[in-house]
């Protein structure tokens, strides 16, 4: 079908991140979810793109979304999916982390997808392999699979992103989520700000690109999207921020903050959700305006582009 | 008795200024003359060396190395480094503390000398802990450990957080007119972290220590100076802002020195992009603005002199994602040709290079070596600043291979090495 099929040959053998992918190939890698979407609305949602292929979920840090999405966007384009949590305790000295990619590499997957919780972990295992690696989130580095999923959310429900402004709210010092957003938005000409306590913006933020908020009611003036992201409780003991209340008072989502934004706004959020912390609860399942959900939804169709466009050139070896 | 006559070569004297074409004659392991009288003699019964007019250089010391033994012996091991050293133009090397156990027990001092003496290499003089352990609380025995041969105080790339402990510390060492050395950055400030902090850091996802971080310790060291007295060395200073509150206290009369390694007078911290653990090192690597005024530092004198901190790592310890790599890189093999960089770049004049390396060091660790002098121990180096390489870990003689500077060509070649008259090293 055409929708799913591109002519256009992905020119990287791993998305490890966001970060040095052009603006066409974004919205290559969006227009083909687009595609997707459709595909799992229907009841027949199976297809042989890469069939015979194994996806092999590397996870060192628990997930259920992710993980879940991944898997659901490799059967249902066909492949053998083997889902390995490794138990974070018994990884803890790097060298077993390339150990565990190289038996991996044994065993021939077609493609690998790891989460890890540091920086530049997928990197590192991307060069012990031959398959083609995705990050699905390393660190505080990149999640490039949620910003592709964020902005395709964003790119059908406002009809464009290039122009809209973006307001990223909370922890941005350690989310990765954060990063492959600021990486992917600005490159697809969005204006984007980011708003936290000064404690959790790193230092350098404003070199991204983005524009730097400390008070909610500054950042969100004239929102097209508000993104917020998860706050670790164990960063508002004191740490980062004084306490749960005092972060919720300053910078959760409320009714009353988003009156600085557009009308229109549309609230995000990749989830899981602290409600009463960083966003309330009202405000999350306001159907008009929470767009939650439609980020599960696109989380699937992303995977799933993603998956086909790194395996295309493999595809294209095969004989018959 | 055995006479060697080095001729034909470009004596560089860093102590005395001495920049002449000339010869050098060594008689039982001592500098028995030198001068340009000896540039082309023919003497009886002497082994003779025709140098081609490259450079002969009082061998280089090496003022922080850290090894292997006890504790870590498939990293280095003193025979590795003797052999690393000399392969560098190194003829004197001091070693840190932080070995298991640490050399805070006058045995431990006594362990170094007696394997230093077995490998025959280099020399190799023992830094003592400051702090039992390196653990920042309780005073080491400094006295004992001087008699046992320390020649300073160091608890290496630990900081000592307790201001109190490090006013005893200076103060007590004063007794003994003994060197402590710092690593120069406030523990609560550095604590969980992997690189400089800034827009890099920021972009990688990792955690940055702030330049500042720097700038507070070493202002709260000096300080303490001000009212202990005592000598103060600051090991590798890696800001602009270190290095502008040194040259303040250095103006003010205080009797503190400095040093910095190659790897931060030649790189920045973007070398740490994609994730190269080998560019993590300790302090780490700073913007290009600082590393500029290291230069500058180094070229007025403002840094005294230059260390490598060789600090092997095995492959186990660097094959990591970034935050849990080991710190450190290898430096002692690599330290006089990556320096040269910035003579041939017109930055600093060889003989200012060659007082860094080599006189400076000597003088702070106290030992008689680091010049060219009639009646001192006849520790050379033969090197052709030209000739060009290409560092690679395969070349390196240390057990650990982690350079910063893989790959990289160099300008500036060792051909021989002498300790007390011996040839230690010939290319």
């Amino acid at each position: 079908m055409a929708t799913t099929e591109s002519t256009l040959r992905f020119r990287h053998r791993h998305l490890l991140g966001i970060e040095g992918l052009q603006p066409f190939e974004i919205q290559d890698l969006l227009d083909r979810a687009d595609g997707f979407v459709e595909v799992n609305r229907r009841t027949e949602k199976k297809l042989a793109l890469l069939g015979g292929m194994t996806l092999l979920n590397l996870f060192f840090e628990a997930s259920t979304r992710t993980l879940t999405s991944f898997e659901l966007a490799g059967k249902r384009l066909g492949a053998d999916v083997v889902n390995m949590a490794v138990a974070t305790s018994s990884v803890k000295k790097g060298e077993t982390l390339i150990d565990t990619a190289m038996t991996l590499n044994a065993m021939h997957p077609d493609v690998l997808v790891v989460r890890h919780a540091e920086s530049g972990a997928a990197a590192l295992l991307a060069r012990h392999v031959h398959c083609a690696v995705i990050n699905a989130g390393d660190g505080w580095h990149e999640h490039p699979t949620q910003a592709l999923l964020d902005a395709l959310t964003i790119r059908r429900r406002k009809g464009r992103i290039e122009g809209l402004v973006v307001v990223i709210c909370g922890d941005i010092q350690h989310s990765r989520v954060a990063r492959s957003n600021i990486h992917l938005l600005t490159t697809m000409g969005a204006r984007v700000r980011v708003v936290a306590p000064p404690t959790l913006l790193p230092s350098g933020i404003d070199r991204l690109g983005v524009e730097v908020h400390t008070r909610m009611q500054d950042g969100l003036a004239q929102a097209d999207i508000v993104m917020m992201l998860r706050m670790q409780q164990e960063r508002m003991d004191g740490a980062y921020v004084p306490s749960v209340r005092e972060y919720f008072r300053f910078y959760g989502l409320t009714q009353d903050a988003l009156t600085a934004a557009r009308p229109d706004a549309l609230i995000m959020h990749p989830g899981p959700m602290n409600r009463g912390v960083e966003i309330d609860g009202v405000v999350a399942d306001d159907i008009q305006r929470s767009a939650i959900l439609d980020q599960v939804e696109m989380g699937v169709a992303v995977r799933m582009a993603v998956l086909e466009a790194l395996t295309r050139d493999r595809r294209q070896e095969q004989p018959g | 008795m055995a006479r060697l006559l080095i001729r034909n070569a470009r004596l560089l004297d860093p102590a005395s200024g001495l920049d002449v074409p000339g010869g050098l004659l060594v008689e039982a392991g001592r500098i028995a003359g030198l001068g340009p009288e000896l540039r082309d003699v023919a003497l009886d019964g002497a082994e003779v060396i025709d140098a081609g007019g490259q450079c002969l250089a009082p061998g280089l010391v090496d003022l922080r190395v850290q090894l292997g033994e006890p504790g870590a012996e498939h990293k280095e091991r003193f025979e590795s480094a003797g052999a690393a050293a000399v392969a560098g133009g190194v003829t004197s090397f001091a070693v840190l503390p932080a070995t298991h156990p640490p050399i805070d027990d006058p045995s431990m001092v006594e362990f170094v000398a007696r394997r230093a003496r077995k490998a025959r290499l280099a020399k190799v003089y023992p830094w003592a802990a400051v702090t039992r352990g390196l653990e920042g609380s309780q005073l080491s025995e400094m006295g004992l450990l001087l008699e046992a041969g320390a020649v300073g105080f160091t608890d290496g790339w630990r900081a000592i957080g307790d201001a109190k402990v490090m006013r005893r510390a200076l103060t007590y060492a004063r007794t003994f007119d003994a060197l402590v050395a710092v690593h120069p950055e406030e523990p609560s400030l550095a604590r969980g972290t992997v690189m400089n902090a800034g827009a890099i850091a920021t972009r990688l996802g990792l955690a940055g220590v702030p330049r500042v971080a720097e700038l507070i310790q070493i202002e709260r060291d000096l300080r303490l100076l001000e009212t202990t007295g005592g000598r103060l060395h600051i090991a590798h200073v890696t800001t602009a802002d270190g290095v502008a509150a040194i040259r303040r206290a250095k103006d003010a009369g205080l009797a503190v020195t400095c040093d910095v390694t190659p790897h931060h007078l030649l790189l920045n911290e973007l070398e740490v992009e994609g994730y190269r653990t080998f560019a993590k090192v300790s302090p780490p690597l700073r913007a290009e603005d600082d590393r500029v005024a290291l230069v500058e530092a180094l070229a007025d004198g403002t840094i005294d002199a230059i260390a490598s901190d060789h600090c092997p790592q095995d492959q186990e310890s660097k094959r990591v994602p970034f935050a849990s790599a080991e710190f450190g890189v290898v430096g002692l093999e690599t330290m006089l040709a990556v320096t040269l960089t910035l003579v041939h770049e017109g930055r600093l004049g060889l003989l200012r290079l060659l007082e860094a390396l080599c006189t400076a060091p000597a003088r702070l660790l106290g030992i008689t070596a680091g010049r060219l002098q009639p009646g001192a121990p006849a520790d050379l180096v033969l090197f052709d600043p030209d000739a060009p390489w290409k560092v690679t870990e395969q070349g390196l003689r240390s057990l650990s291979k982690n350079t910063a500077f893989e790959g990289r060509l160099v300008q500036g070649r060792v051909t021989r090495t002498l300790v007390d008259g011996r040839i230690v090293f010939a290319a």
